[in-house]
């Protein structure tokens, strides 16, 4: 790897791990949502330097246009219904962070001792693939899928309306 | 130390901040964004190991993740709105009415 590409990866993790950071450690609900949508953008990055440019593009379009809008939607919506701001404190923090160093410890020793084979000149897979894979081999998985998706938006729907008039 | 492996140790990092996320934060919102960055780091992982792998199918399941974590997401903000709207609290430490 050239020093630049390097440069641009340390970059990338950089807005990942700080935006990740923000977002569990922030004080303010509507910051920690703001990390979370910093840290989906670098991912959509991330993607593209991975050769994957669709998922990037549907990684931005999904995540960051629809999980965060969703999530300020609710965050706004649950504040008005609390009548006053969220509380949004960290409790036993020593805990937690035990746990996530001993989760963090175990997958990057794993990681680290791991020899990968990397090939070498791959071929990209571009839209088209990904379109073939969708409807060819994947097409039921891709069809209950979408089932899914109606079924989740109709729930979603039934479980926040108002109670009937 | 490739690209992937590079993507692989970033992906631990961010899965190992979400388990933090998701032990300290005490409203139901919090923790919903610390499963959302333990997805994420999961879905790193996957497109990863597509690059080593070569084929389509990586990418295909991480846009599966994607989709579910979606319909997952907005099911459990529908939850936060109904419990605020019933307990007028998004606190997950008051919801114990199933507590025995």
């Amino acid at each position: 790897m050239s020093t630049l590409e390097i440069a641009g990866l340390c970059f990338l993790a950089l807005f990942v791990l700080g935006g990740a950071l923000g977002t569990v450690l922030s004080r303010n609900l509507v910051h920690s949502v703001l990390w979370l949508a910093l840290v989906l953008v670098a991912t959509a990055g991330l993607y593209a330097r991975l050769c994957a440019g669709f998922l990037a593009g549907a990684q931005v379009l999904l995540y960051a246009g629809g999980v965060i809008t969703l999530a300020i939607f609710a965050v706004m919506l649950s504040s008005r219904m609390q009548g006053g701001p969220i509380l949004h404190e960290s409790v036993r923090r020593g805990r937690g962070a035990l746990a996530a160093l001993a989760v963090g410890a175990l997958l990057v020793g794993v990681l680290l001792s791991t020899d990968f084979v990397i090939p070498r000149d791959l071929p990209v897979v571009d839209a088209a693939d990904l379109g073939r894979s969708f409807l060819g081999e994947y097409v039921l998985p891709f069809e209950v899928l979408s089932v899914l998706l109606v079924v989740a938006m109709i729930g979603a729907l039934t479980i926040a309306r108002k109670e009937d008039p | 130390m490739s690209d992937v492996q590079f993507c692989l140790l970033l992906a631990a990092l961010l899965f190992s901040i979400g388990v933090f996320g998701l032990l300290t934060r005490r409203n139901a919102i919090g923790i919903l964004l610390s499963i959302e960055l333990m997805a994420n780091a999961v879905n790193i992982n996957l497109v990863a190991f597509s690059r080593v792998h070569g084929g389509a199918a990586g990418q295909v399941f991480a846009l599966f993740a994607i989709a579910l974590t979606v319909a997952e997401v907005s099911i459990g903000l529908a939850l936060v709105i109904l419990m605020a709207r019933q307990r007028r609290t998004i606190d997950i430490g008051e919801a114990r009415d199933l507590h025995g």
